[in-house]
């Protein structure tokens, strides 16, 4: 299982990188959102795989899920989405700017090959 | 009572600084009133202490801000602090006045206020700080203020020029005080002024002594325009001379000689300090004098003089004998009187006469004669005139000149002869300051008629001027407790005794005033023929055209050095970064100890559910990846990837992220799809496949190493740091939903920053699509509205309204013991509306939502706060908590904690950002002008 889902993260970080590596603005911002479900998914793993913790500290609850790293990612979690927002934003402004959809507000000379 | 006082005093320019914008509102007078107010309050509120302080005390008041750092925001008040404190308030008060007529009555005064207050804040703060790191701080707040000071006429590019060289000057002497006052509070073991002070044997023991010294110079040099740092002072006249008044006589330059006479205890006593610092004042003193006389600019006559004058101050720290010390002293508070008055009236000249160039000048006595004579009688105390307040301490001086230990042999001739030669040369300037604008024949076309000012613009200089003969006449009476006060502060021991006397006899001394008197009207008379040397064997002086030059030279060559560094190419940054991160992985695994990468834990077996997640979760994102170049079909896969990593929160005992991952997904999912109208629909293959190939390794390699990471991780026991959040979840925060607890209470702090950042990102998208038009693109039907909605969905949606924020509401409510909370809450409620917009389309949606989200933003943030400083009104810091049960009719008992009022906050922010966000993106191809 730890292997397993070990590379699955790995998988999901190494997508993230290849497209954040795209010079389209969109492949970037999906690539982003790769990128950080691997990290969240990383840090709520710090608290260890276990299928049968309790996730509320109700009486008598035994082996309780590591809460802070839960509460880590949580905030992250809304966080990317504000962050995701906030590149859109400045994908649009560019391409109305620039006029073009390229991260580098113009065509390199190595893309378009 | 004196901890009150000091920080009132403190304080009450920089809460000036937004009364006096507030105030020009009203009138342009009440920013006048508002500004003097601030420091007649600090002059008044100073009163009561200046027998304590003058009968020796130095009062300490204490605050801790950062004690483990050795800062603490400490303030004292002794001797050289309060006469500063008079200097600031009082010239500043003055200044203050004069402004009011002096700038133009279409100008609200309260930008120059602010800046004025500011500037004399930082100044207070300079000469009231106890502990060095803060006086470095306020070091820098009035470096900051200058520049814009400086720069107040901001349309004149010389005004720009002028402020960004001061501030380059005076900021980067700054950072060389601060890295020496870091040093200095390291050998002397703290930064507090007092214990400082009392430990020089040790720091000019310490090996590191002559950094220190270099270091806090420069800091000191360049504020006071020593040489060779003078340049920024003759460019900073392309200021309004209302502020050239205040900064070049009382204030910004004499923060140097400050910081001089305050480390002086420290730093003196040995060869070093006397070689540089004398040696700098010494050529700055003749250097300034020399140059003054060359200028046809009143302004500039005067800035060189004032370099001058600092130089002689410096010199007099230089020379290193305690009565010395008590020169330079007397000398700052003259100086700033006399220099104060005299740029002033240079002021009121050039607003009289509309220029400041004196060969166009000449006989303006007759025309202004009270101005005139006031002005004559301040240059004759620059001179050194007798009678004068500037002729005591200049015979001090000549005094200290004479028989100084140092000099021996026939070079103890040295020092009174260049004393009188910068005599000479001061009397040389003061003389043609007097004689060109006020005799010699008839004014030649000015651009005005001069005469006199209206009597409230000359009453600063009518009250200098009284000191400056009041200072001459009465020494004793006036200066001679406050003197004896500073000296020693500064000397921080005993003060020689000394008499403040006009008279002293047939001294040596005063045969080289006379000599000086003579010789400087000769120098005036034949100036000329010095001049034509001057012209045949020196080039011409350019400070200010040197410093644009080097200025240029460097931004060229940091140009160049960009060009060939930054590939300006965001793949390519990343790239670098990727493969940074990766050499750095690599080098902390393999140069730590050798380790195995799986550790003891047991790796656990997989139950075929989980195990097809995986599979599917493996194909969403490899799927994304493959069809990166169809968006659309990629943003689809993306949306099956991000719906099994909630699948595996939920798995792995965590239901709280399951829940945000989701609703989470949801509105991503809208949001690319909006801006996915505005995006090509298909893109081509773009780079080649040697980049792709480059760019798959990199992936790939970074890919491996999360992986291992995560194994090294999930093989390895741990003990989990939360277990004292957990055994107060309940007890403590009346939850047992832990993570809800930590963050909306146990780390409350943590969270109001997130939310902060969450709405910063919204206002920020807001802001960059404020006002923007773009096309669909290519390939997207341009809908209509109304045009092509579902009406199923439309029809189904309503009444799903009322029954979705109901939901919410119970997320909400429950939040702090299952599952849920504000954070989830928003998300669902956001989730809920946006549907509207979706099924009814953007008009109609907006013509029923009639929310202002960026209000939704501010509210809850408000909130947030409010709940935090309530706790205050308890007594209990910030965002402390505390809850009961309440036990409704009719509803389930259920707890109520202080900290959901907090999570309300939570909710409004993320209701108010996914709605902003959605909203403005829909509706960017609708108007410019978005809603919001």
């Amino acid at each position: 299982m730890a292997l397993l889902v070990s590379l699955a993260v790995g998988l999901l970080a190494a997508c993230g990188i290849y497209l954040l590596l795209r010079p389209r603005v969109f492949s970037v911002i999906l690539g982003l959102t790769l990128l950080s479900y691997a990290v969240n998914a990383l840090i709520f793993l710090g608290g260890r795989l276990n299928a049968t913790a309790a996730p509320l500290a109700l009486p008598g609850a035994q082996g309780l899920a590591d809460p802070m790293p839960q509460a880590l990612v949580l905030t992250a979690i809304v966080i990317g989405f504000g962050m995701t927002a906030y590149l859109v934003a400045l994908a649009l402004r560019a391409r109305a700017e620039t006029g073009t959809d390229h991260v580098d507000g113009a065509e390199g000379p190595e893309d378009g090959r | 009572m004196i901890a009150g006082a000091l920080l009132f005093v403190l304080l009450a320019p920089f809460v000036g600084v937004p009364a006096v914008v507030l105030l020009q509102r009203l009138h342009r007078r009440c920013a006048a009133w508002g500004a003097a107010a601030a420091m007649a309050a600090g002059l008044a509120v100073l009163a009561p202490f200046v027998p304590r302080v003058l009968a020796g005390e130095t009062l300490v008041a204490r605050w801790q801000w950062l004690p483990e750092w050795g800062l603490d925001f400490a303030l004292r008040l002794d001797g050289l602090g309060l006469l500063f404190c008079g200097l600031i308030l009082g010239i500043g008060l003055l200044i203050v006045l004069y402004a009011a007529y002096y700038l133009p009555e279409k100008d609200r005064l309260g930008r120059f206020y602010a800046m004025l207050l500011a500037f004399a804040g930082g100044m207070l703060g300079v000469v009231l700080a106890e502990n060095l790191l803060l006086l470095v701080v306020f070091w820098e707040v009035t470096s900051l203020s200058s520049f814009l000071l400086i720069a107040y006429k901001y349309e004149a590019r010389e005004a720009r020029v002028a402020a960004r060289m001061a501030l380059a000057v005076t900021g980067g002497g700054g950072l060389a005080l601060l890295a020496g006052v870091l040093l200095l509070g390291q050998v002397a073991g703290s930064f507090d002024l007092s214990e400082v002070l009392a430990r020089g044997d040790v720091v000019r023991a310490h090996p590191l002594y002559p950094v220190i010294l270099g270091l806090v110079l420069l800091g000191a040099f360049t504020k006071s325009a020593q040489f060779p740092f003078h340049g920024w002072l003759p460019a900073a006249m392309a200021a309004l001379t209302p502020v050239s008044a205040y900064l070049h006589s009382a204030t910004m330059v004499k923060a140097g000689v400050f910081l001089l006479a305050r480390l002086y205890p420290v730093l003196s006593g040995t060869e070093a300090w006397m070689v540089v610092v004398g040696g700098v004042g010494a050529v700055t003193f003749v250097y300034g004098a020399y140059v003054a006389l060359r200028k046809d600019d009143l302004k500039g006559l005067l800035a060189y003089s004032t370099i001058s004058h600092l130089g002689l101050v410096t010199l007099l720290f230089g020379l290193d004998t305690r009565m010395a010390a008590v020169a330079a002293v007397f000398h700052i508070i003259n100086h700033a009187i006399f220099k104060a008055s005299l740029f002033i009236a240079a002021g009121i000249i050039d607003h009289e006469a509309g220029t400041r160039d004196m060969r166009r000048m000449g006989g303006l006595l007759r025309l202004m004669p009270w101005t005139g004579a006031l002005a004559i009688v301040a240059a004759g105390a620059m001179a050194g005139v007798p009678l004068l307040n500037g002729f005591l301490s200049k015979e001090m001086f000549f005094a200290e000149t004479i028989g100084h230990p140092a000099f021996d042999g026939a070079a103890r001739y040295l020092l009174p002869v260049l004393a009188v030669v910068g005599g000479v040369l001061s009397v040389g300037y003061s003389v043609r300051f007097v004689h060109e604008v006020f005799f010699g024949g008839a004014p030649r076309d000015l651009p005005r008629t001069p005469h006199e000012p209206p009597r409230w613009m000359r009453l600063p200089v009518d009250v200098l001027v009284a000191l400056v003969l009041l200072v001459g006449l009465l020494p004793q009476v006036m200066v001679g407790p406050i003197l004896l006060s500073a000296s020693a502060a500064v000397l921080q021991g005993e003060v020689p005794a000394f008499r403040l006397a006009i008279w002293h006899g047939f001294t040596t001394p005063l045969l080289m005033s006379v000599a000086a008197m003579l010789g400087g009207l000769l120098y005036y008379r034949f100036r000329h023929v010095l001049f034509a040397l001057h012209a045949r064997l020196l080039p011409r002086d350019g400070g200010q055209m040197a410093f644009e030059r080097a200025y240029r030279v460097a931004e060229l060559a940091a140009m160049r050095a960009m060009a060939w560094l930054d590939p300006r190419s965001l793949p390519a940054y990343l790239a670098l970064l990727v493969g940074f991160v990766l050499v750095l992985g690599v080098w902390a695994w393999r140069g730590g100890a050798p380790a195995d990468l799986a550790g003891p834990l047991a790796w656990g077996s997989v139950d075929p559910l989980t195990g097809f997640g995986l599979l599917v979760l493996a194909v969403g994102a490899g799927g994304t990846v493959l069809l990166h170049r169809r968006p659309l079909v990629a943003l689809m896969l993306l949306g099956v990837a991000g719906l099994m990593v909630s699948l595996g929160f939920l798995r792995f005992a965590a239901p709280d992220l399951a829940l945000t991952q989701l609703s989470v997904e949801v509105v991503t999912v809208v949001l690319l799809l909006l801006a996915l109208r505005y995006l090509p629909q298909v893109t081509a293959a773009e780079s080649g496949a040697a980049r792709r190939w480059r760019d798959a390794v990199l992936a790939g390699l970074g890919g491996l190493g999360v992986a291992a990471l995560t194994f090294a991780m999930l093989t390895r026991p741990f003990e989990t740091i939360s277990g004292w959040q957990i055994a107060h979840s309940v007890p403590g925060g009346g939850g047992t939903n832990v993570v809800n607890v930590i963050l909306v209470d146990i780390r409350g702090f943590d969270t109001m920053g997130e939310i902060a950042v969450l709405a910063m990102a919204a206002l920020g998208l807001h802001a960059l699509l404020q006002g923007l038009r773009l096309p669909p693109a290519a390939g997207v039907a341009s809908a209509q509205p109304g045009e092509g909605l579902p009406v199923m969905l439309a029809m189904l949606m309503r009444p799903l309204l009322p029954l979705a924020l109901a939901v919410s509401v119970y997320i909400f409510l429950r939040g702090h013991n299952l599952p849920g909370g504000g954070f989830i809450a928003g998300l669902v409620t956001a989730i809920a509306l946006m549907l509207q917009y979706v099924a009814g389309g953007i008009d109609f949606a907006r013509a029923r939502l009639r929310w202002n989200y960026v209000k939704v933003l501010g509210a809850g943030l408000g909130v947030a706060v409010a709940t935090g400083l309530g706790s205050w009104v308890f007594g209990r810091p910030f965002l402390t908590s505390t809850h009961g049960y309440v036990d409704p009719p009719v509803l389930e008992k259920f707890e109520l904690a202080s900290a959901m009022g907090f999570d309300l906050g939570v909710y409004l922010v993320v209701v108010g950002t996914v709605m902003l966000c959605l909203t403005e993106l829909g509706a960017v191809s609708r108007s410019g002008r978005v809603g919001g």
